[in-house]
């Protein structure tokens, strides 16, 4: 596919990782996060870590919708699916997402309960249209990049007059959660040099959203296309910065990213939702205005005002390490669960239900690289 | 995008998939135009000039340690 092959060249990322191999620094090392589930799948999926110097580290951030959701949230929409009345339209990947006491939306399905997976809010309008007896709930989740396609579907079902449709809204916020990373980081030894900002994301809200990262935490930021190669430009170019000793927020992905962004997609999501006060985050716990609500204008539409929604917050397994792997702070394989009680077959906690959660990507990818190479070092030693 | 189906949607190849997809995110969208699609929506258009201008960087950066 064009403007996809050309930057999966093999030859061309052996070039590029012997440029950074020549560039780094062996003196220090370089800690950098990807902030975006997508770069984290991207990074798994196509090695691009094997590539890198040893002393290039990928930090993998908290860019996955589902992963950081809380249990309390789904523990909601269970509840909501379980009200005959409702018929639930959800993506597919929060299907499988554990909830409280074992539960998950699949097994609630199982159980007789009205949930639909969809690709497109496009579907669960049609569906709202087709079945005006269901009362139809549409579980919206994501980052700015699923949040302009929620605000249309409500400013549709308004014009359209339908009132069987609402939103249970999740949206939250990147620079505000990558905020709370940085705000995060007491220990030098483990601090972020870098990060690599995220493609689909930077296309809507733009570069300029990031430039805090540099002129008040001092660190740079390049955001990335999802290819390999752009993922490796993007080190590349984080790298220099470092080495040059400059911060600041620089553009790999120009050919579809600019500094302002989306104008069109901002002033949906704008006219559409207001910030919460506080939202919970699935290892960053409560995060101040990191998340949306429907606006006052919309309130007809928001599915917690028509169903009375209370969100009780909600433990996760006491063993498992998504938090601490959202945050950056430990690997999947610090987990004692992974890749024994836990596996994408059956998930303990949300990092291994989506292909975009580290374990998910570490599990179908990583861990037969980690098995490779220490095979390589012992028979190296 | 291989054809505007008007309302606001157009259909698109992806990589020999057709689907039909909202463009009432993006401004002025022709057929022939790439675009980024997240669930059903283009996101933005592909800049054809940028993406060369990307990929000259990158076979610069990769020829530099190729003696």
């Amino acid at each position: 596919m064009k403007y996809v092959d050309e930057y999966r060249d093999p030859e061309l990322a052996k070039g590029v990782a012997a440029t950074i191999a020549a560039e780094v620094d062996a003196a220090r090392g370089y800690r950098f996060m990807e902030f975006c589930g997508g770069h984290t799948h991207a990074i798994s999926r196509y090695g691009v870590e094997d590539m890198l110097p040893r002393n290039v580290a990928m930090i993998h951030g908290p860019g996955c919708p589902v992963c950081v959701l809380p249990v309390g949230r789904i523990d909601d929409a269970i509840r909501l699916a379980s009200d005959p009345r409702v018929t639930l339209c959800t993506y597919a990947d929060l299907m499988r997402v554990p909830a409280s006491r074992g539960a998950s939306l699949l097994k609630a399905r199982a159980a007789g309960a009205d949930i639909r997976m969809v690709y497109s809010t496009l579907d669960a309008l049609r569906i709202a249209e087709a079945e005006p007896e269901r009362e139809v709930v549409f579980l919206a989740i994501g980052f700015e990049t699923t949040t302009p396609p929620t605000a249309l579907a409500i400013k549709q079902a308004k014009a359209k007059a339908l009132r069987n449709f609402s939103v249970f809204c999740n949206h939250v916020l990147t620079p505000v959660a990558m905020r709370a990373i940085l705000a995060g980081e007491s220990d030098e030894a483990t601090a972020l040099d870098g990060i690599v900002g995220p493609a689909h994301v930077s296309t809507v809200i733009g570069a300029r959203p990031y430039e805090f990262v540099a002129n008040e935490y001092g660190k740079p930021v390049v955001i990335s296309g999802f290819e390999p190669l752009d993922v490796m430009q993007s080190i590349l170019m984080l790298v220099r910065q470092i080495n040059e000793g400059r911060c600041a927020v620089e553009n790999q992905y120009v050919r579809a990213v600019t500094r302002d962004g989306n104008a069109r997609a901002q002033r949906e999501m704008d006219e559409v939702f207001e910030l919460q006060e506080s939202f919970e985050w699935r290892g960053l716990g409560m995060v101040p205005y990191s998340a949306l609500r429907l606006a006052e204008a919309f309130a007809a539409f928001d599915a917690e005002k028509r169903f009375g929604i209370h969100t009780v917050a909600a433990a996760d397994n006491p063993a498992c390490e998504c938090g601490a792997i959202l945050r950056g702070a430990k690997k999947p394989t610090d987990c004692r669960l992974f890749g024994t009680l836990c596996s994408p077959e059956t998930p303990m906690g949300s990092c291994m239900v989506s292909s975009e959660g580290s374990c998910a990507a570490h599990y179908a990818y990583g861990r037969f690289r980690d098995r490779s190479r220490a095979r390589m070092e012992r028979a190296a030693s | 995008m291989t054809e505007l189906l008007g309302d606001g949607m157009a259909r698109i190849d992806m990589g020999g998939v057709s689907k039909a997809i909202s463009v009432a995110l993006v401004e002025n969208v022709a057929v022939g135009d790439f675009v980024v699609v997240h669930v059903g929506y283009a996101l933005s258009k592909i800049d054809a000039e940028e993406a060369e201008r990307t990929l000259a960087l990158l076979r610069e950066a990769a020829s530099m340690e190729t003696p």
